[in-house]
This record gives C-alpha cells, structure tokens and sequence, in this order.
C-alpha cells in the first residue's frame, strides 16, 4: 500500500537544489528541479558515498559533489560511462506541500 | 637569380598573393611589402564580428610578424608610398626609395566620401580598417548615438556591430530598401524588420543634406529636414578603387587600374590586384574573385600560363542571428518566372528566379540552410522544368533524404561549392581529407576552406564527418559543454557583446540545448555573469560546486573542513584560543596547518557549520575562502619588521593585499606572496602573483605555478612603491576575472594571451585605472563575509535535515 506522509513544504527545498530527510538507516536526500518537481534518492553514491544531496541539480539529474558521477533522478541509474544505480523513493507535491511514500520507505529497507 | 618584388598594399589578396608564391617559389621571390595601415595582413572580412565584440583582433590576424620574419620579407608598415618611378623601377616611400623587376600594386579601395557640408567634422568615420572598427567600438558606449549613412552590406554590419555594443543607432539609406543590389524588397523587409528589433532605427528614401556640428559631429541632417542627433557618423555609401599613384604614375586607370587577364597594367613589369583592378570593364568587391586573382598572378610571376576569369558570387550577412544570402540574378524582366516560399511566423522567405528553365538567381532570408545548393544550381545553370514543382524545399526533398545535414552534404557531388571566399569544392577537401587531413584545421591549412569569412566552417566540419564517420572528432576548439556549441570564449565575449545579464537570457540567446544547464556550464555561466555585470546579476549558489555553495571544503566522508583567515598569515593568541575553543566544542578530528599559512578544522559535521562560523566570528574570525575560486590567501614572511635580511615590510604588504582582494571570484583559485628579500621565504616565484621586495622597491611576478604544472612566475613590471604593487595587482587579477575562461589558473590563461599582451593593458595608466575601476565596482558587492550571512537561524537551517524519521512512523 502507499502512506503519504507530509515531510515539509516545497519552499523549504531550494529550487534546483536538496535536502536530506533523516532515516535510521541512513540519508534519503529529497530533490527539487527547476520544473518544480521532486525526487528522493538515497544520500549516497554508489562509487564512494558522497552525499548526492550537496550536488549540482541539473535537468532532472545529479552531480555527486565528490568524483562528478551523474545520476539520473527519476531511475537512480547513472548517465554517461558510470556504472552504478541509488534507490529511488516515490515522492510529490501536493498543494504546496512535499509527500513521500513511508511505506516504501521502510519496505525497501526491509528487502 | 632572385628578383625584387615590391608589394603596395597588404590586403587580403596581397597576403594570398605572397602564399602562394612562397609555396611555388619560395626563393625565386625578395619581397618588400608596404602598407599605410601600420600593420600586416589581417582578415578585413572579420571587422565586423571584431565591431561586435564576438572576435578580437589577435584573432583575425592572418599573418604575424613571425611569418613575414621567416620568409624573409621586407616590411615597411604604416608607411605610405608617395610616388612610382617607372623610367628607374623605383618605388618612392617616406622610409626611402626601393628599386624594383616586378610591382604589384594592390591599394584597394577608398570608401567614398559624400561631399556635403561637415563631411570633415572629428566623429565622422568610414568602415575600412582597424582604426574605423576601434574609434566606432570607443564610440559605441551604451546611449551614445551613432548615425549611419547607407544600408548596404557594410553599412548594416556596421550599425549591427554598435547596437550590439548599446549604441542608439539610426541607418539612413538612400534607396527605397536595405541592401538593394543584393535582396528584393520581401526580403528586406525581413531584413529591417530584425534590426529593428534589435533597436535599430532604419530611415530608408533618407538624403544626407549635411551633417552638422561646430567642432565635433553632433547631429545629422536630411533633405526631408528630419535631423538625427549623434555622436558618431559612420559613412558606407560605397567604395571607389584606390587608383592615385597609379594615376600619377600614368598607367591606363578607367574606374580602376585597367588590367588584362594576366593582372598587368598598361606597363609590363607592373601588375595590379584586388579591388583597385578593373577588368574587362568590372570592379571586384568580394573576396572570393580577389582569391582567384592573387592565385592567377603568382603563376604568371613565376612565368607560367595563367588567366582570371570573373565567376558568379554569393553574398551573405555578418550579422549574428540575420540569416540572409543572395546569389545570380533576382531583378524582375520579362521572360522570368519566380517561385516563392515565405513562412511569415518563422520569418522566412526563399525566392528563386527562373528563366528558360534554369535557375538564374536566388534569394533567401530566415533559413539559409540551402543557399549553397542553390548557388550550386545557379552554376551549373540545368534544366529544372521536371523538378520545378519540388525545387524550392531544397536538396532534402530532392533526395528523399529529410533534413538530416550530415545526408544532405554525402549527396553533394565533388563538384559543389563549399567554400565561397577560396573557392574550394567538396571534390578538393574530400581528397584532402583523404590524404591525412582529418580535422577542421588541416583541412583550413591544406585547402584554405573556411578559412576566410568562416561562415561555412559548419559545413566543412560536416563534408569531415561524412567522409570519416565515426573517425572524425571535433575541432580542438571545444564546446563549453553538451548544451551549447558554443566554446568558453565565445560565450564569454557573447555575454558582454549583447549585453547578457542573467542564466536564462544567456541559454535563450545563445541556443542552449538543455532546459537548464549542465554541472559543467552553470558554474562557469554564473562566474561570468557575476564578474561581468557585478550589479545586475544576482550570484545563482545552486549553480555553484558545492564547496562554494556551502562556503566549506567537502571531505571524502561528506565533512567539511574550515579555515578562518588569517591577514597575511599573521594571527595571535586571542584568535588561536578561539580556534582551539571550537575545536573542542565540535569535536574537530584534526586541526592542521596548510601550506597558505591558514589554520584548517578538518572533519566538521555539516549541520555544525553555521554554528561553528558563528563562534568563530565572534573572535573576530571571518572566512578564509580555501574552498573558492577566488582569492586564497597571500603568503608572507616576516620582512623588514624583524629579518635582518628584510628590505621593504613585506608583511604588511601582504596584509593591505589580502585585505584589497579578499572575498573576489575569479575564474580558477588565486594565491599571491610576498617575500621581504630575493631569499623569498614566501616561495612567491611560484604563485599566481608574487611580489619580491628589493632595496629599490617591489618586483611583480605573474603566473607562477606549482601544482599539476611547475612554473616560475614572469616579471610584470618593477616598482618604486607599496601603492604602486598594489594597483598593478589588483589590475591583473581584474583583467584575469575579464578575460580568462573558467577553470584556467592565471599561467594558462597567460599561455594563451601571451604576457606582452597583460603588460599592454595593466602597464598603460588609462586602461589600469579602468580595471582597478571595475575591480573596486565588484568589490563592493562581493566583500561580505559569507558565514556572517550563513549564521542566521533562517540560513542555517538549510545545512540540518528535513526531517528525522523515526522507525515507529514508518511502521
């Protein structure tokens, strides 16, 4: 099943930027592009862990701040002659306000 | 034996002209070369993008000292030859006279001056050569107002260049429509109604009655007694053959110097070239018959059988974003037929003129995509009457191949066209190629294709990928990124030319091909649009790496680490406690000096920054910036203060330095040192700027290096004085912000500029105090200090998480 839950406006995001919504089992960093959409995405790279969440946004992509691996936002696979895939979270905007899926959340964790 | 050619005039048939004879015959020739210009040859057909700021003048030089040094070739510039005497073959300069076997003369032309009153007034310029394109671009300063008498090719060029440059500018024209000779009057229509757009005002029907002033040009006036005030008047009604000393030399002149087919003048040892030639009753305007005629006579000096023969040309528009192009004939006559195609909400209109069934002319505005293959078809002059129906779509319909440019050139035949100016065929460079040149700049020296007005550089990029396929790999000239075709420099000059003033003018402007950039072109667009207009663009951080984002340098576990400045290198017991205090309190791993002289807190939490500055900076701390580009820090030793060696105070030297240019952007990092003695303790030979103290006072060393390269600095200049040292760096590193691409430290700019070039800006009062200017202009804006800004609860709250989700709300 889908449980949204309201984890913070979408003005609290920078336009074109990120932040990170804490977990217990690490950083899921919440994007939002120059359309106004938002995307979430475990915090961290897949080839040395940089957090995702300090990188450039581009388009609906990523660039890690640390080795410029570039992560596409909507599958979490890397773009170009990387190798590499981040988990991605079902996440929208809603009257203003930015919802993510908790169950699936938890569920991949789980898995 | 060797034979003496003198040479009047180093135009650009003149250069084509010594080319080719040095790859013929390169020792049957001592050449001397005269020139009223105090210069060489250039590329003339490139003023117009040099007027506009997209090209400098360094870049259309064709030919510098070095090659005329090599080739043995007697220059005497900026020195106007008075008289020929043919009875001694000898040609009479201000320098002293020179005997001559063979003269060519090739004086081009002089633009024609309407006779009406004030026609002398200073401010009254023509469009010829470097002096004209300088005094209009010092003219062009945004509200002056420039008037420009005559809508032809130059004309227009001229007052496109000055719009660009934020000039008011008016065009008179005589005529009914803009370039007349050229375009029908659909077309121009198009043509006014894009310059227009851009500002531009046209006055088409308009008679120049006088222009008015008493001791400087100060408005034009007209015989329908309209009155345009200005500031500067540019006059392009035409040009007319430079024919003086041919005249005074009592050779044959009619409109220009009468030649034959071989190029020789009524005298059989003189020869004439280029625009002051007359030929079978026609002048030449355009480059590409100049070409043919220099190739012509080099075979005829070097005695072999050779004949000019006029070709039909094509014109197009040096106008950035005015596609137009013009070839044949287009004038309505009975017996002709045209076809038209217009696309009014793209601004497009395609006309062909046929008669007896063959393509005779063709004018195109808005997609000039076609115009060569049309041209093409002018020339081989086929019967078109089956395709007639199909014809104007151009070559896409024609071989079922849809606009796919890479098909479209593979169909042409050997035999077409590719470069107008050189006259080079597909046939030429695909043999070419096919002998080793594989890029674009082995194919320009080899062939000589695109290598004049450069307006089909694209289509000879594409004949290279065609015949290599995948083997073929761009120009060295690379694009800034994937979104844009366009390299740093071009876009750099393109931000300031047409006056781009945000990150989405410059993508709308300039075509990029991505909705909103790229991690490679936003930091570099928002360093130029912050040193290039520091009151009208706001710093854009989320187009910024992220150590200048979050003003601290990312660790390798996502930490960060923070230096506080030190002036100078100088601190004191206060500061230090300070440090030690919040390295405690944040539970710093590691606390290290660096090579700059800085204290550096490594391992800090992000969420602890903001925190951490603010405990910082009420000791009095502020930003260090190691994590920008920009000012780093300036090194030191102790100097007179304590060394015995010490000569000048090179501490406090440092300290005024630091505290002069601290909080700046540049394109790469920056770090200076000054060292109190030629012992130089600050290792300041080695730095971006490094300052020497001697007795007599302070040596300037630029573009040192000593990271992925190893570099000495080079001397700038020596000074008597503290201000002095501080003026010519604050002017050096502003002319860097200016003029380098992103990324490029001050000795990889300085490779490609060349030091004489820094030294002629920085080292010249006026220009420095124009830089030191602009410098202190940007200062103003950008001397905070970031973590004061960042301290604040609302900025702060940006470096914690969202939220923290505990387990209980996700079951």
């Amino acid at each position: 099943m889908t449980r949204w839950i309201d984890i913070a406006a979408l003005e609290d995001i920078p336009l074109r930027g990120a932040r990170t919504l804490r977990t217990p089992e690490g950083c899921v960093a919440v994007f939002r592009t120059h359309d106004n959409r938002v995307f979430a995405l475990d915090d961290r790279c897949p080839h040395k862990g940089g957090p995702l969440s300090d990188g450039i946004v581009h388009g609906h992509a990523v660039t890690c701040p640390l080795h410029a691996w570039v992560f596409d936002l909507e599958t979490g696979r890397t773009q170009g002659a990387d190798e590499g895939v981040v988990a991605t979270y079902p996440a929208q905007v809603m009257a203003g306000r930015v919802l993510i899926d908790v169950d699936r959340l938890a569920g991949k964790r789980v898995a | 034996m060797t034979q003496r050619l003198v040479i009047i005039g180093a135009g650009m048939a003149s250069g084509r002209l010594i080319e080719h004879l040095r790859d013929t015959a390169p020792d049957a020739w001592h050449i001397t070369l005269f020139n009223a210009e105090p210069r060489g040859n250039y590329n003339r057909l490139m003023l117009s993008p040099v007027l506009s700021g997209e090209k400098t003048y360094a870049e259309i030089v064709t030919h510098d000292d070095a090659f005329y040094a090599a080739h043995g070739i007697d220059c005497r510039f900026g020195e106007s030859v008075t008289r020929i005497d043919r009875a001694a073959k000898v040609v009479h300069g201000a320098g002293g006279p020179v005997p001559y076997d063979r003269l060519v003369i090739a004086t081009g032309s002089a633009p024609f001056i309407l006779p009406v009153p004030g026609k002398d007034l200073p401010g009254v310029v023509t469009y010829r050569d470097l002096e004209d394109t300088n005094a209009m671009i010092a003219a062009s300063r945004p509200g002056a107002r420039a008037v420009v008498i005559g809508g032809g090719l130059l004309g227009l060029e001229a007052a496109a260049g000055m719009a660009a440059r934020g000039a008011d500018v008016t065009v008179i024209h005589l005529m009914g429509h803009l370039m007349e000779r050229q375009l029908d009057p659909a077309a121009s229509y198009l043509l006014q109604k894009d310059l227009e757009r851009r500002g531009i005002r046209v006055h088409c029907r308009g008679a120049t009655k006088a222009i008015l002033g008493t001791d400087q040009v100060e408005a034009v006036l007209l015989e329908d007694g309209t009155v345009y005030g200005a500031d500067l008047v540019c006059m392009a009604v035409g040009i007319r053959p430079e024919v003086r000393l041919a005249n005074d030399a009592q050779l044959e002149v009619g409109r220009g110097i009468v030649v034959d087919a071989q190029l020789t003048t009524s005298d059989p040892a003189i020869f004439a070239l280029g625009e002051c030639v007359e030929f079978d009753s026609q002048l030449f305007g355009l480059v590409a018959p100049l070409y043919d005629q220099a190739k012509v006579l080099a075979g005829v000096l070097n005695g072999r059988v050779a004949a000019f023969a006029p070709v039909q040309t094509a014109t197009k528009l040096k106008v950035t974003g005015c596609d137009l192009f013009s070839a044949g004939d287009f004038a309505e006559a009975p017996g002709r037929e045209e076809i038209v195609f217009r696309d009014p909400a793209r601004g497009i209109y395609k006309r062909l003129v046929i008669a007896d069934d063959r393509l005779i002319g063709a004018v195109m505005y808005g997609d000039t995509a076609d115009g060569n293959w049309f041209f093409q078809q002018i020339r081989e002059g086929a019967d078109i009457s089956a395709r007639r129906e199909t014809l104007i779509f151009g070559p896409a319909f024609e071989g079922g191949v849809q606009s796919d440019p890479l098909a479209a050139v593979a169909a042409l035949p050997p035999e077409a066209e590719i470069c107008g100016c050189n006259g080079v065929c597909k046939g030429q460079i695909v043999r070419a190629i096919g002998e080793g040149a594989t890029d674009l700049g082995l194919v320009r020296a080899r062939t000589k294709a695109s290598a004049s007005c450069g307006t089909c550089t694209g289509l000879v990029e594409q004949v290279l990928a065609a015949t290599l396929g995948d083997a073929f790999s761009r120009p060295a000239a690379q694009p800034m990124c994937r979104c844009t075709s366009l390299t740093h420099d071009e876009v750099r000059r393109l931000i300031k030319a047409n006056a781009l003033k945000s990150m989405p003018a410059v993508m709308q402007e300039l075509g990029w091909n991505s909705s909103c950039g790229c991690a490679t072109c936003r930091p570099a667009l928002n360093f130029y649009l912050l040193a290039d207009w520091p009151l009208d663009y706001r710093d854009d951080g989320q187009s910024r790496f992220v150590n200048e984002r979050l003003h601290a340098n990312i660790q390798k576990d996502g930490s960060f680490s923070v230096v506080p400045r030190m002036w100078g290198g100088v601190t004191n017991a206060a500061e230090l406690r300070a440090i030690a205090d919040a390295a405690d309190k944040y539970d710093v791993p590691m606390v290290k000096v660096t090579g700059g002289q800085r204290i550096d807190l490594l391992g800090v939490r992000k969420e602890d920054l903001p925190a951490i500055w603010a405990d910082l900076n009420a000791a009095g701390l502020v930003s260090g910036h190691a994590y920008s580009k920009g000012l780093r820090t300036v090194k030191t030793c102790v100097g007179s203060e304590f060394c015995r060696f010490g000569t000048q105070d090179s501490t406090g030297l440092g300290i005024r330095l630091e505290q002069r240019l601290w909080g700046s952007w540049t394109p790469h990092k920056v770090k200076l040192a000054v060292s109190g003695c030629p012992r130089n303790c600050a290792e300041a030979t080695c730095k971006d700027v490094g300052i020497i103290c001697v007795d007599s006072g302070y040596q300037i060393g630029v573009g040192g290096a000593a990271g992925m390269d190893l570099k000495e600095t080079e001397r700038l200049a020596a000074v008597a004085t503290e201000d002095e040292a501080i003026a010519l760096s604050v002017a050096f590193i502003q002319l860097y912000r200016e003029n380098a691409r992103y990324l490029d430290r001050p000795y990889k700019w300085l490779k490609k500029v060349g030091l004489d070039w820094v030294k002629d800006r920085v080292l010249d009062p006026e220009i420095r105090a124009g830089l030191i200017e602009r410098f202190d202009l940007s200062q103003s804006v950008c001397q905070k200090d970031p973590w004061a800004e960042r301290a604040t609860p609302e900025a702060a709250r940006r470096f914690h998480p969202l939220a923290t989700l505990m387990q209980e709300a996700a079951e």
